[in-house]
């Protein structure tokens, strides 16, 4: 019996490109973002201090997480915020499951938690009966869509405003053909509205937990993380491990580099910070592993920690641009999750790191400088070490290294371009061969340089 | 000063224009260059496809050819970028860390080593300038759009010097042009995409020439270029530096 198999991305951007015309619209309005971040973060001028410390503090956090953690457990205790630990995303889920049980809740609004979707959240309380609505647009319209996100900050970039209005009109009732921007986004506000008010439950993701306070900072441009928080009787708030600050006053570093970086906004339009339950309100805070400790245990990989989710590397990288988020399978996408996910599931994942040329464009937009490109090239050769290339590849591979292993074997083979025109799988010119479908070959000439270098020296 | 001449494997078999012209140009410049004869490659395809292990020959080829010199030069970036970064081996590690310090790409050599600020050249043409990832951000040939830091461009500071030649401005200053390596044919719709889109930056801002200190980038470029019977041609930045009237 055969199995469904994840399509690769290489397969999975193959097919978003056939619509060349949307790759372009797609490509130009992430560029338009990246540039709009070059601009931002050129206004000011200790741009790359800012940088540099983020990297730092994150750096710090991850060497000392014990301390941290238990520093900010004991303080959320004081503040009278509920604390539970998962190891696992199921774990996680079950928590959520049993404090909604508990009061219950059988309707939640949710917003700002890519952890969610990673832990699988939503289909697992739909599945005991538990609706839950994601309320940031564009997660809301993915949720609609019953599609994942491909941006972790931009969830529906991919829809042409057509294509939602279009969904708009399947769900919610708009007049066909609608697809004004305002007017769809004013009747999901209405919508969502009524949502806010009649949901006893509300979960939130958390951009910042800060250790010595005991508080946590969502960061939202739609106010939704608080019209769901302040309505509710039973608050929840689900967050990474490596989520951690030390200090309030290093807000001023993180909330600076966040949404220049994400958008190019200065700072996003709120930044609720929740310390304390209102009265008669429950809040519990879950603090997820889900393999985040594992990834510290890996030398090379664990920087990839620091990330504070801005979503710049995926503006930035043209293979993102060109190939879209959904091409990535995986939660997190673009060139973080391409390090994030092989920690999760090497085999499922092993095609993320190849999915770049290692251009390094990522890296350099980085607010908290994590050498995502460097990253990429060391899961290759995990992903290699552990036997999950194909075989086909590892023998390609072991044939060129072959051939290219001795001087002698290499001009031999090299005569002509000879061993070129049989063995490098760009040269090949027929049509079995990925380079020459939309590519010629370079001309070989009639002699390489070293057959011309050793006339010249015979005659010299 | 002595100077030995990395040419890279694919550079050698297709494109000895520009390796003849980085040799020219160097000895133009009053250096003994010396080519070992006995190259094959800098090991970054296996390397680069997850590899590395298998890579170690290629990396003792590197050592024993180019040990003596007092510099390494090379007209690859990506090539001169991966033995900087990659070259080690067990039984020469101290030879290994010395050719990756004395190791230069064309360009940096010109600008930071021989401190060129004089070129008799002539190239009256408009020259659209890819920059290559790796001599880019690996290398820092050129500041990086990315970053908030004072801009500076050793080749273009070189091509400033050919007379006649006018350097077009794209819209994309420094996006990478999809090549990769292997990712050129086992992401190949995105590979062709990226390179499709770096073209028409050039073409539709004019440029008759595409140039780079990578060639791979260029292998790219002009497979498409080709393919689509442009007229716009490619040409290594070594052949422009070299180009009289």
């Amino acid at each position: 019996m055969s199995q469904a198999k994840t399509k690769d991305h290489a397969t999975l951007a193959g097919a978003f490109i056939k619509d060349e015309e949307r790759v372009d619209w797609h490509d130009g309005a992430l560029w338009y973002i990246r540039e709009k971040r070059d601009i931002a973060s050129k206004q000011i001028p200790e741009w790359e201090d800012l940088r540099e410390a983020a990297s730092q503090i994150k750096s710090h956090v991850i060497s000392n997480l014990h301390e941290y953690l238990l520093q900010f457990e004991e303080n959320l205790k004081k503040n009278g915020i509920i604390v539970h630990w998962a190891d696992s995303a199921e774990e996680h889920n079950e928590i959520v499951y049993s404090i909604l049980k508990a009061k219950e809740i059988n309707q939640m609004v949710k917003s700002k938690s890519m952890l969610t979707e990673e832990c699988g959240l939503n289909e697992y309380l739909e599945e005991r009966g538990i609706e839950v609505v994601n309320s940031d647009l564009g997660e809301y319209i993915q949720q609609i869509d019953n599609e994942p996100p491909s941006h972790i900050v931009l969830p529906c970039i991919h829809k042409r405003k057509e294509e939602i209005g279009e969904l708009f009109h399947e769900h919610l009732g708009t007049e066909k053909g609608l697809s004004d921007p305002t007017l769809l986004t004013r009747v999901a506000r209405k919508h969502l509205r009524n949502i806010f008010l009649t949901r006893r439950g509300a979960l939130t993701g958390v951009n910042f937990a800060v250790a010595e306070t005991g508080e946590y900072v969502v960061c939202t441009n739609e106010g939704n993380a608080d019209m769901g928080a302040h309505l509710s009787e039973v608050q929840i708030a689900s967050m990474g491990l490596e989520k951690l600050i030390p200090q309030k006053n290093h807000l001023g570093i993180f909330l600076r580099l966040l949404a220049r970086s994400a958008t190019g906004q200065p700072i996003t339009i709120y930044s609720s910070h929740y310390r304390k339950p209102r009265k008669g309100q429950e809040m519990h805070l879950i603090l997820v592993d889900a393999g985040r400790t594992r990834q510290l245990g890996r030398a090379d990989f664990r920087d990839s920690l620091k990330c504070i989710k801005c979503g710049a590397c995926m503006n930035t990288c043209p293979v993102y641009r060109k190939s879209g988020g959904l091409s990535y399978h995986n939660t997190i996408t673009g060139p973080i999750g391409a390090i994030l996910a092989p920690n999760l599931d090497m085999r499922k994942h092993a095609d993320l790191p190849y999915a770049s040329t290692l251009c390094g464009s990522c890296s350099n937009v980085c607010p908290v400088k994590i050498n995502i490109h460097e990253q990429l090239y060391k899961w290759r050769q995990e992903i290699v070490k552990e036997g999950y290339a194909t075989k086909a590849k590892s023998l390609g591979m072991k044939t060129m290294a072959w051939t290219l292993s001795s001087p002698g074997k290499f001009t031999t083979a090299g005569k002509a371009g000879r061993w070129f025109l049989d063995k490098v799988p760009f040269v090949v010119n027929n049509k079995f061969n990925p380079w020459y479908k939309q590519r010629d070959m370079p001309e070989a000439p009639k002699e390489s340089f070293e057959e011309w270098y050793n006339k010249k020296e015979k005659k010299d | 000063m002595t100077v030995g001449l990395f040419i890279p494997c694919y550079v050698n078999q297709f494109y000895p224009n520009a390796a003849k012209a980085t040799l020219e140009l160097l000895q133009k410049f009053g250096v003994n260059v010396v080519y070992p004869i006995k190259q094959t490659c800098c090991g970054q395809p296996m390397a680069n496809s997850g590899f590395e292990y298998l890579s170690q020959d290629c990396n003792e080829i590197i050592i024993e050819n180019f040990s003596g010199f007092d510099y390494v030069v090379g007209p690859s970036a990506s090539c001169v970028l991966h033995i900087k970064e990659h070259l080690h081996s067990e039984k020469n590690e101290k030879q290994a860390a010395s050719i990756r310090t004395k190791i230069y790409e064309l360009v940096e050599f010109l600008t930071d080593v021989l401190k060129v600020e004089k070129l008799d050249a002539a190239f009256p043409h408009k020259v659209g300038l890819h920059h290559s990832c790796h001599g880019l951000r690996g290398l820092h040939l050129s500041q990086m759009s990315e970053l908030n830091a004072p801009p500076f461009s050793k080749p273009q500071h070189l091509l400033n010097m050919v007379k006649g030649l006018e350097q077009i401005t794209l819209d994309r200053l420094d996006e990478c042009c999809g090549f990769g390596g292997a990712f050129c044919v086992t992401e190949e719709a995105v590979s062709v995409k990226m390179g499709k889109d770096r073209v028409t930056d050039h073409t539709k801002n004019g440029a008759e020439y595409i140039t780079s200190s990578d060639l791979s980038c260029l292998m790219h470029l002009e497979g498409i270029l080709h393919r689509n019977k442009s007229s716009v041609k490619i040409i290594h930045i070594a052949e422009i530096l070299n180009a009289t009237v």
